[in-house]
């Protein structure tokens, strides 16, 4: 993930050669994670029957009593509300949650880093580029709700699997500015210096589906991003396309009243700035998932799959929903009625999103990569 | 036989003696912050995804899908801003500096400004950027003011690496030039003013063949540091220009935490020594000059 807010890429490259040269210095402690006493090992469990059942994983992650996590931005996707609801079901597994605004990149690079300590990230949630490119640094697992996942939505063996997906959208002041009803409308002389985008989108996954979404509402396709680069160039020609990175303050003070990012991180804006609303151009809804993965070496195998557990249960799930987030279960939460009925009815309105592919979002990587650079030039 | 001369003087040379202890601290701080970091950026610089390659180093200026590549157009924007920002940090906070050391030395003025400077020439950063917004964004306070009055400021002059990067940067540029260049200025004797008056000199003649060559070399150095200061900062220009990266710290940044383009980390290091290469040229120009503007004194 990429919250994108307040990143603090600039030390990171000199926090982790510095954190290398001391890591490299101290014991590898050993894992802190036998969980003896349980029917199977935490460890090498591929769901909660091989561990005897869901109480005895209930059982063996009490035992280990905590639980690492990583780059879980409180205001993103309803993670405050998640990871409150899994402290009270649980409150003798500690959470300790690391480096909240971290890339999904980082969230990698620490697990690599801190392989055989206590503080390595026992869960990991990914972008899809991201978490494909890394599948051996995973534990397959199934939750109980396996069977409930549409097979396009998970990998077989369960190494990962969605767990909820944004709906693109274009969030406004509208005490700022008109409510836009196309994108043709952010054209206007109204919007001058006013339009951003969440990030560069050759670095934050939130920022490329926004090319893409404007791409396919263009004419053009998820796979080639030629109609969204021409229109954002477009945009910073009319003088509309602000370059500064939107943050929770900089949307509060009103310095960027529009805003493209998922939906999940917008509905967290109302709460704070009651006229900040939600649109989507009509012809083009894009949503993409973003992906749950257990870290092989986790310091707290069980604990991790519990969580795992939970994030799929109606609970976790509903949490994502009232988060502005569609959950990979929503469906069948639907037909079995265990879904929030206000929440879903409050998700924006759409009619056959699409889902971008694997091979259309390396496609369309491959074009931005040099395209956007050349189009912000000047 | 003088042959037994020379070891027994290498062995004196390497004798351990207490001075040494007491700079094993600094080494051990220069080795983890400074040489390690440095050996990883030229190694990575010079590793590809199998082994030793200079295909990171082509990736700099290796035209890409048809569109030029936009590492040399950073790096001359990067050095531009660096130099128009130190060169006008040097004289307006040169200028001030001269005008503070002539005021009253334990005055109000003077401990005002000098602490002023202080405090604003760490200033840069996040809160700067923010402060910057909050002033001139298209809701900004002065933006709005102006515009009662009947001005329309144009809300994107800010983001320009030639425009609002310009003034921004100078916000932090002026106050250390300021601070670093204070004491040079308050070591011009007043009796040397007079010593040219006596010997028929106008105020040009003093500045032009006393007060300017002796201040050189510190300006120089001043200078220098400005250039450095601009050309690394990274935080102001990250908040306020997020797309296309026009600078070479913000691709650096980029390469090294991006989540849609993988596998770019060694390009990142290929940048990092293309800068450190353009600050090892300018502190080479600096030591000619140097050597040039302090021909005069006695060494």
């Amino acid at each position: 993930m990429n919250r994108s807010f307040t990143r603090r890429a600039g030390m990171l490259a000199l926090v982790g050669v510095t954190a290398a040269a001391i890591t490299a210095c101290s014991p590898s402690s050993s894992s802190s994670s036998s969980s003896s006493g349980a029917k199977g090992d935490a460890k090498t469990a591929t769901s909660a029957a091989d561990m005897g059942g869901m109480d005895a994983l209930v059982a063996a992650a009490k035992k280990e009593a905590a639980l690492n996590v990583i780059a879980l931005p409180p205001d993103w996707a309803n993670y405050d509300e998640i990871l409150k609801g899994f402290a009270k079901k649980y409150p003798e597994i500690k959470i300790t949650s690391d480096q909240p605004d971290a890339s999904s990149a980082d969230e990698i690079s620490t697990a690599k880093r801190l392989k055989g300590q206590p503080t390595a990230p026992d869960v990991f949630d990914l972008g899809t580029a991201v978490a494909l490119a890394n599948t051996d640094l995973y534990a397959p697992y199934k939750v109980a709700s396996w069977d409930k996942i549409p097979d396009a939505n998970k990998e077989k063996t369960g190494l990962w699997v969605n767990d909820y997906a944004g709906l693109m959208t274009v969030g406004y002041d509208s005490s700022k500015v008109p409510a836009p009803t196309s994108l043709a409308d952010l054209m206007k002389p109204e919007y001058k210096g006013k339009v951003a985008l969440n990030g560069d989108p050759t670095k934050a996954g939130a920022a490329f589906a926004g090319v893409q979404m404007v791409s396919i509402a263009q004419g053009g396709t998820a796979a080639d991003p030629a109609k969204g680069i021409a229109w954002f160039k477009a945009l910073k020609d009319a003088g509309n396309f602000l370059s500064v990175d939107p943050t929770p303050a900089t949307i509060q003070s009103g310095q960027t009243p529009v805003v493209f990012d998922w939906s999940y991180n917008q509905t967290g804006v109302t709460a704070k700035v009651p006229t900040w609303k939600l649109w989507a151009p009509d012809n083009a809804a894009m949503k993409v998932f973003y992906n749950q993965a257990i870290n092989k070496d986790a310091p707290h195998p069980a604990a991790a799959r519990l969580f795992q557990e939970y994030l799929f249960s109606a609970d976790g799930q509903n949490a994502w929903l009232r988060g502005g987030a569609t959950p990979v279960l929503m469906a069948a939460m639907e037909k079995d009625g265990t879904i929030d009925k206000t929440a879903a009815a409050a998700l924006p309105k759409v009619s056959n999103p699409v889902m971008p592919s694997q091979a259309d979002t390396d496609a369309a990587k491959k074009a931005l990569a040099a395209a956007w650079p050349a189009a912000m030039a000047g | 036989m003088a042959t037994p001369v020379r070891p027994r003087r290498a062995l004196g040379g390497l004798r351990p003696s207490g001075a040494l202890v007491g700079v094993v601290p600094f080494f051990v701080y220069v080795t983890v912050f400074l040489l390690i970091p440095t050996a990883v950026v030229v190694i990575g610089a010079f590793w590809g995804a199998d082994g030793p390659s200079l295909g990171n180093i082509r990736a700099l200026y290796e035209p890409q899908g048809g569109y030029p590549n936009p590492f040399p157009e950073a790096l001359r924007k990067s050095v531009l801003l660096s130099l128009y920002t130190a060169l006008a940090g040097a004289l307006i906070g040169g200028v001030l500096a001269y005008a503070v050391s002539t005021a009253k030395p334990d005055g109000l003025l003077k401990r005002f400004v000098t602490s002023l400077s202080g405090v604003l020439a760490q200033f840069g950063g996040v809160a700067l950027a923010f402060a910057f917004l909050a002033s001139f964004a298209s809701n900004g306070l002065l933006t709005l003011w102006l515009k009662k009055v009947g001005y329309d400021l144009d809300p994107n002059w800010i983001y320009g690496w030639n425009s609002g990067l310009l003034v921004v940067y100078l916000y932090f540029q002026i106050p250390l030039m300021v601070i670093v260049f204070l004491p040079a200025v308050e070591g011009l004797k007043p009796q040397w003013r007079e010593a040219t008056e006596t010997l028929g000199g106008t105020t040009w003649t003093y500045w032009r063949r006393v007060g300017l060559p002796i201040l050189m070399p510190s300006f120089i150095g001043a200078f220098l540091l400005l250039f450095t200061n601009a050309f690394s900062a990274y935080a102001t220009a990250a908040v306020l220009v997020s797309q296309g990266n026009p600078l070479v710290p913000l691709m650096i940044g980029s390469s090294m935490s991006s989540e849609v383009i993988l596998g770019q980390e060694n390009i990142g290091k290929a940048m990092a020594l293309a800068m450190v290469v353009v600050v090892a040229i300018v502190m080479a120009l600096y030591a000619w000059i140097d050597k040039r503007a302090s021909r005069w004194l006695v060494r």
